[in-house]
């Protein structure tokens, strides 16, 4: 069977459909504008709920036959609970035991704990992800093993998706650290705290059936009540749902390898110089070792200047909460949170914001506050000269990460990307990346350790680091200081079979990933 | 002779490193087996490189497995390197093109604020050193590499020197002690190495050794760059004789001291206050200026107290000192911020530049400030603070704009 494929607006070839289902190939940033309406949920009535409330069920295996489990539906989790999830892999040893086949996984992201599912996508009970395929899944589905193609989206792009009925959930089993019997749920309390539950919103307002499961079940109301027991169909009760020490980690820790401490002061110096650092700004601050030492380094900057900042967009932990007690920083709005300090804060500081998806990404919004931002911190595996990005895939071709966020803070004022020149003598700036997740024209500034690259397009940095003392340089100067370094690496080759489509923000198709040559 | 033998590291923290084991054998050509984490971007350079490495020690039949964890190839070449000549005698040296950007000289009077150590043997370390802009960088081939391990950190060292940017900071190697440390002169001294540092030094012979040694070499593979000799003082011994050493020849730069051994030697402990080391350092500061020379401190061994390195710092440039050894890459911005000069240095500095430059103007010959005549010396040391206080931050280049003095 031959597929048709088209040319999109990176220079991409797309195949017309994937997995059965019409493509729209990347048109450009903010180019397509579907109309018409957004999909909604089936219409309930509260008549077939029970009156006083009680939505209990025995088991979550119960609650999944009454929520009428069958071959080729749709079943969504979210990753709230990070490596210490165990309620996915649970849902689908279920279903394998009831013979169910061809599901589809709608994740918020995947986490190694979740290897086992490898299981279930090897025997047809799943057919496959729509989310993140992370590490070993990535690694199950680069080598074409996965039976249908992996959809990959950013958090944006999974409420988008909802929104636009590219998606139909049919079950949602959202965990949730605490809940009423109602359904009304939030992350802040109980064993299995995770902070809140944003990314679980799309799946409780829009899926056919939602299930709460909790480890930690309290009378009626649940307060407060981050998820809605208005859209809730089933409440579930289990002895543990995820390993805590792994949703929260007490170890979230600054880097100490003295090259990224160099590259989060020389962002931070690079950020203090072109002016983006001045009260009332903002920025979003990443979990990693070297984003977390920027946000260190940008308190520095605001003591001694006296400024503060109106507010930082988390991935919240520890660092980030000192300087909202600082007063260094007015408003955490906070998408995860990382550890205890952050779950704390989120409790009990009002300043401290539990956000979803809907609020800071969402293509369908009436704007979105991702684009408020001044700075944005990301990361990348690979760069190419013209800023495109690469997020997912190792230059080797292995897709093993999700988008995350990513590709919906790349819409922020001033989009940094701190990364090495190379890796383990790969290059990070490449003629042109694996796979683009990220189109250029919204990747201002690269800061690695040798260099900094400012975009063309951003003149007015350019302008402003005239008389800098920094290393600004160009992109190719970069590349070719890596290709030096390192030597220059082969084309990495693939086979023709398609295994991952990449989506963009607005549900278009950016690049897809084929399996890998061995 | 065996006909096995092995080289590298191999691990689970090994990074930017390789393992080889070579077996000559008697037929059946050449037979390489690599197991690579970079092997689709790189393995056939890999194979490539060991191949021609092969082909130039004349070596026709072979098993070779290299266990490659990210290795550049100066890295492979020297670890391969050092597997065949354990298995066969020979003087030929498998050279990388030396990096254009690594011939320059360094002068005799520059700044030696920090000097950086770095393990010989670990290559990962060695990569990026340069960015963190010490003074010098030194490969250390003495107490940072295990026994076994020296012959081949002596062949990692050389390459290292020819293919590792060294962004301008002064090339340094800390050679074995003498007389064993000489056999390290062979590998070092032609690939536009800036100074060497002669460890636990105790008298201007063991200079002279290394500085016939160096002659030698320099004759033979036609060396025209200086290269300049920091003895380290680590015993009582050495320290009663620091001005001998500070004297021995012309190419000695600095003096410097080692306080973890030469408390050892005293036979008593280390501690903060640093009583006990305190006539050492003094001794150190008074021999190395009597003889014209830079006083270089020990280094500070706690990488996570800044505090206590800053007030390290402070006391050494009040003793007299002008830099001191770092073990880890964050060390060296204090040690420039407070080996620096103080506001006040600056003043004085910038009075007696301003008077040189108003002199200079005039065309006098003699430099004076209000009734006191400033000797050259006294200009020079003030034009070095001047250029420190830029270097730091704490100066502007175009201070004399707006200089009222």
């Amino acid at each position: 069977m031959s597929v048709r494929f088209e040319k999109n607006a990176v220079g991409r070839m797309i195949p017309a459909e994937i997995n059965g289902k019409p493509v729209i190939p990347f048109q450009g940033v903010g180019k397509y504008k579907p109309t018409g309406r957004k999909f909604a949920p089936k219409i309930s009535t509260c008549a077939e709920f029970p009156l006083d409330g009680n939505k209990l069920v025995p088991t979550l295996k119960e609650a999944l036959i009454k929520a009428g489990i069958k071959d080729g539906m749709t079943i969504s989790t979210h990753h709230h609970f990070r490596n210490g999830d165990l309620i996915a892999v649970e849902i689908f040893k279920m279903a394998q035991e009831m013979g169910i086949k061809d599901l589809v996984w709608y994740p918020s992201a995947s986490f190694p704990c979740q290897e086992p599912i490898i299981k279930q996508l090897k025997d047809g009970t799943i057919h496959h992800i729509e989310g993140s395929m992370n590490g070993a899944l990535g690694r199950f589905t680069s080598l074409g093993k996965m039976k249908g193609v992996g959809v990959l989206r950013s958090h944006g792009g999974r409420y988008q998706a909802v929104q636009d009925g590219d998606i139909v959930i049919d079950i949602a089993v959202i965990a949730s650290p605490t809940a009423d019997p109602f359904g009304n749920a939030n992350g802040v309390e109980g064993p299995s705290a995770c902070g809140l539950l944003g990314f679980a919103l799309a799946d409780s307002q829009y899926a056919d059936k939602v299930i709460v499961v909790t480890d930690n079940l309290i009378d009626f109301p649940c307060i407060p009540w981050q998820i809605h027991g208005n859209y809730v169909d089933y409440v579930v009760q289990m002895g543990q749902i995820g390993i805590p020490e792994k949703i929260v980690s007490g170890t979230t820790q600054i880097t100490k390898s003295p090259d990224r401490l160099h590259i989060a002061e020389m962002t931070a110096q690079f950020c203090d110089e072109a002016g983006l650092i001045k009260d009332g700004f903002s920025f979003q601050a990443g979990a990693g070792g070297t984003a977390l030492s920027i946000g260190v380094f940008f308190g520095e900057i605001m003591r001694k200047k006296g400024i503060k900042a109106r507010f930082a967009r988390g991935g919240s932990n520890k660092y980030l909460v000192d300087m909202l007690e600082e007063g260094l920083v007015e408003y955490i709005l906070d998408g995860q949170t990382f550890d205890l300090d952050g779950v704390r804060s989120m409790k009990d500081n009002p300043r401290h914001v539990n956000t979803s998806p809907f609020t800071s990404y969402n293509y369908h919004g009436k704007g979105n506050f991702a684009g408020i931002l001044d700075i944005v911190i990301l990361g990348a595996t690979e760069v190419d000269v013209n800023f495109n990005a690469n997020v997912v895939t190792h230059s080797d071709g292995y897709l093993l990460h999700g988008i995350g966020g990513w590709q919906n803070c790349l819409f922020g004022k001033n989009v940094i990307l701190p990364i090495p020149l190379f890796r383990d003598r790969i290059p990070v700036i490449r003629d042109e990346v694996t796979t683009i997740c990220g189109p250029g024209e919204l990747i201002d500034i690269i800061v690695t350790e040798r260099g900094i690259a400012i975009n063309p397009l951003r003149k007015d940095l350019i302008d402003k680091m005239k008389n800098s003392k920094l290393p600004i340089k160009t992109i190719h100067e970069l590349k070719k200081e890596a290709e030096r370094i390192c030597g220059k690496p082969k084309a990495t080759e693939f086979e023709e079979k398609i295994i991952a489509a990449i989506k963009w923000v607005d549900g278009t198709v950016i690049d897809v990933v084929k399996q890998v040559k061995i | 002779m065996s006909n096995k033998a092995v080289a590298g590291n191999k691990g689970d923290s090994i990074r930017s490193d390789c393992y080889v084991e070579l077996e000559l054998t008697k037929k059946d050509g050449i037979q390489i087996d690599l197991q690579s984490k970079v092997k689709t971007l790189f393995g056939d350079s890999i194979i490539d490189l060991c191949k021609r490495e092969l082909k130039f020690f004349g070596i026709k039949n072979c098993k070779i497995k290299i266990e490659d964890f990210g290795a550049l190839d100066y890295i492979l070449a020297a670890r391969i390197e050092a597997a065949i000549k354990q298995l066969i005698d020979t003087d030929k040296e498998y050279l990388l093109d030396l990096l254009p950007q690594n011939k320059y000289k360094t002068e005799k009077d520059r700044y030696r604020r920090s000097r950086l150590y770095l393990p010989g043997n670990t290559p990962k370390l060695a990569l990026n050193a340069g960015i963190h802009k010490p003074d010098g960088i030194i490969l250390d081939l003495e107490d940072s590499v295990a026994p076994a391990k020296k012959f081949e950190a002596a062949i990692l060292v050389r390459n290292a020197l020819r293919s590792v940017d060294f962004y301008g900071a002064e090339r340094m190697v800390r050679i074995n002690q003498i007389p064993k440390g000489l056999n390290d002169l062979e590998y070092i001294v032609s690939h536009n190495l800036n100074l060497i540092l002669v460890p636990k030094c105790e008298s201007s012979e063991q200079i002279k050794l290394v500085n016939e040694k160096i002659e030698e070499i320099s004759k033979k593979k036609k060396v025209e760059n200086p290269i300049y000799l920091m003895p380290i003082i680590e015993s009582a011994l050495g320290i009663i004789k620091a001005y001998e050493i500070a004297t021995a020849a012309e190419n000695v730069v600095a003096l410097a001291i080692g306080l973890e051994d030469y408390t050892a030697d005293l036979g008593t402990q280390r501690t903060k206050e640093g009583k006990e080391t305190f006539f050492a350092r003094c001794q150190i500061v008074n021999a190395a200026k009597a003889a014209g020379i830079q006083a270089i401190d020990s280094v500070f061994s706690d990488v996570s107290d800044m505090e206590a390195l800053k007030q390290n710092v402070l006391e050494s440039k009040s003793l007299g000192f002008d830099g001191m050894g770092c073990i880890h890459p964050r060390q060296i911005k204090i040690i420039h911020e407070y080996f620096a000069p103080d506001e006040k240095e600056i003043e004085k500095a910038k009075k007696i530049e301003n008077a040189f430059h108003i002199a200079t103007e005039k065309g006098l010959g003699v430099v004076s400030l209000g009734s006191k005549m400033i000797d050259p010396p006294v200009v020079k040391r003030a034009q070095r603070t001047i250029e420190q206080a830029i270097d730091t931050g704490k100066l502007k280049r175009s201070w004399r704009n707006d200089y009222v003095g």
